[in-house]
């Protein structure tokens, strides 16, 4: 059982989670830092314990402080979260070692899909298709692995993340100085020079499958098409992946199943996949072994409750839900508005919110931490919250979406809704299907 | 703290049909803890509309420096972060005292939200002092360096 929660983040995601765990009956704790000490999560959980000051640190990110304040309060379990300390392996070591539950899979798991190759080869052994391409330890190996795998084609940090140490390189003569930067950047970003060689698909969706796993058994809640991103961060989900064949889909899924299933997987997870928008071939890119900004769009088709399932596969609870209990209805869409003027690069806009009207009604949901006088602090990401729609159709999603959209007005700060609005009435976002270059060809 | 959460979006959106359906335009509950407004559109935004205001005081902000708008020679921040002095820990820094600038000399960075901001000069002129030590949270607006 657990009696008492500690939860290692902040935002939207802390009220997320405080909101299940109230409604099974779980005492809440917010590790806080200084700068959230007033948000709205801190002020709905059962208790604040502040864990720092506002940079992340010297807060959400010291595992010591962390793992202190959980102890000092009594929880006996920790939800991470997203992002911050949510796959870090040694936290949830430390978590455990304190003798506490971690809201996540086990640590092995953890330190495999940490390391990118380390998790391509494990896809492998399962039997999933990867990228052509692979590791190449010296200059001579990278160079030989590039011939074989054709140009163009990305250079990726073995530790990476966030789109850092990766560089694009579509001609053979390019490819000593993209490897320098790509190395350098790898280096500074993750403490490992360490990068590995992978074809570049021109026309790519990302697709992702959540799965959930108990250790022994392992189903799948269906894909998620996230492919409208900036900067390789996502900005529209929605589910299920649109203007995709059926056997495409189902491909994706049982191969997500596959690796959930070969690792024994426990808790929630993603396994992200890049599908070529032509022939819909899809290869494995990364498990993420965590809850996701983008679940809410798979519980509004299939009524589950991710983060309840997440705490009671925690509680060692085998999963009480089996492949054929879940019975997908509908189509749901996510955006995500963000503290950032889209007018301008994209460039963050924290501050202090003056007016904050969120969308209301049939088939609306919002999750956000974002109330009038809400404050968008300078040292975490940008996201404010989540405008999620569902409808019978994705026609009827989108129409919902559009509606919404234009009754959403935030004060303050500029934020990505104006951008959102046009993504919404961009004929192709309509049609449905895009690849990720899309925001590139998006009228202004 | 609090023995419950208020309204799940469940609710919201049923609070929203009953609206709908009303002759009412606005539903405003005022409680202790929240106040929950969920309105009809006016026609030009279309949709119904929630809005919520907690109580409990929020934390202090850094106020938009005065300071900043008085002095004409001062570069000021053009967003709040954390302002250091060189592109990475070690190395030397954008500017000195004594230095030339012109509108696009990159005079040092802001890191907000994990992105890192260049501060452009803006101007012609040569650099003063650097007002704000490396590593130091900076208000939007607030002075970071001035040209003599």
């Amino acid at each position: 059982m657990i009696r008492k929660l500690f939860i290692a983040n902040r935002g939207e995601i802390a009220l997320r989670v405080i909101r299940t765990a109230r409604s099974m009956g779980i005492e809440t704790v917010l590790g806080a830092s200084e700068a959230d000490a007033a948000s709205l999560p801190a002020k709905l959980a059962d208790h604040v314990a502040i864990v720092g000051p506002g940079p992340s640190s010297q807060s959400y990110l010291a595992i010591d402080r962390v793992i202190a304040a959980a102890v000092r309060s009594g929880c006996d379990a920790v939800h991470p979260g997203y992002g911050f300390l949510s796959e870090n392996a040694q936290f949830a070591r430390a978590v455990l070692a304190a003798g506490m539950h971690f809201v996540g899979p086990e640590i092995t798991t953890l330190e495999g899909m940490g390391d990118k190759l380390a998790a391509r080869a494990l896809a492998v052994e399962a039997g999933l298709p990867v990228l052509p391409g692979g590791e190449a330890a010296t200059r001579t190996d990278v160079h030989a692995r590039a011939a074989l795998t054709g140009y163009p084609l990305l250079l990726k940090a073995v530790a990476g993340g966030g789109g850092k140490g990766m560089r694009r390189v579509d001609r053979p003569e390019d490819l000593d100085t993209a490897l320098d930067m790509a190395q350098a950047e790898a280096q500074a970003a993750f403490g490992n020079a360490a990068v590995y060689v992978e074809r570049f698909v021109a026309k790519g969706r990302h697709v992702e499958v959540q799965l959930l796993g108990d250790g022994t058994s392992a189903i799948h809640l269906g894909t998620r098409d996230c492919s409208i991103q900036r900067r390789f961060q996502k900005l529209v989900e929605e589910a299920p992946a649109p203007a995709m064949p059926l056997e495409a889909r189902e491909g994706i899924e049982q191969a997500a199943v596959r690796l959930a299933r070969h690792l024994n997987y426990r808790g929630a997870g993603t396994a992200e996949f890049l599908v070529d928008a032509t022939d819909f071939s899809f290869y494995f890119l990364e498990l993420n072994a965590r809850i996701q900004v983008e679940h809410p769009v798979t519980e509004a088709i299939t009524g589950v409750d991710l983060v309840e399932q997440q705490l009671l596969v925690a509680m060692g609870k085998p999963l009480s839900l089996t492949q054929a209990m879940v019975r997908p209805t509908g189509h749901a869409i996510e955006v995500r508005i963000n503290a950032e003027d889209p007018d301008a690069d994209f460039r963050p806009s924290p501050g202090r919110v003056t007016r904050a009207a969120w969308p209301a009604g049939v088939g609306v949901r919002i999750d956000t931490h974002i109330g009038v006088d809400g404050e968008v602090p300078p040292f975490y990401d940008s996201l404010m919250g989540k405008l999620i729609v569902h409808g019978d159709t994705r026609e009827e999603a989108v129409e919902r979406l559009g509606k919404a959209l234009r009754s959403l007005q935030i004060e303050g700060m500029p934020t990505t809704t104006p951008l959102h609005r046009r993504i919404v009435a961009d004929p192709r976002f309509i049609a449905g299907g895009v690849d990720t270059s899309f925001l590139t060809g998006l009228a202004q | 703290m609090t023995d419950d959460l208020p309204l799940t979006h469940e609710d919201i959106a049923e609070i929203a049909a009953i609206l709908e359906n009303s002759g009412y335009r606005e539903l405003d509950l005022a409680t202790r803890r929240f106040r929950l407004r969920v309105a009809k559109g006016d026609g030009e935004h279309g949709g119904m509309t929630q809005e919520w205001q907690w109580s409990g005081t929020a934390a202090d902000v850094a106020p938009e420096s005065q300071a900043a708008i008085s002095d004409p020679d001062a570069i000021c921040s053009p967003l709040p972060g954390t302002f250091y002095h060189s592109p990475q820990p070690g190395a030397p820094p954008f500017i000195q005292p004594g230095d030339l600038v012109g509108p696009e000399t990159v005079i040092g960075i802001v890191e907000t939200m994990k992105l890192m901001n260049p501060v452009h000069a803006g101007r012609s002129g040569t650099v003063g002092d650097v007002l704000v030590p490396d590593g130091t949270l900076v208000a939007k607006g607030e002075a970071l360096v001035r040209l003599t």
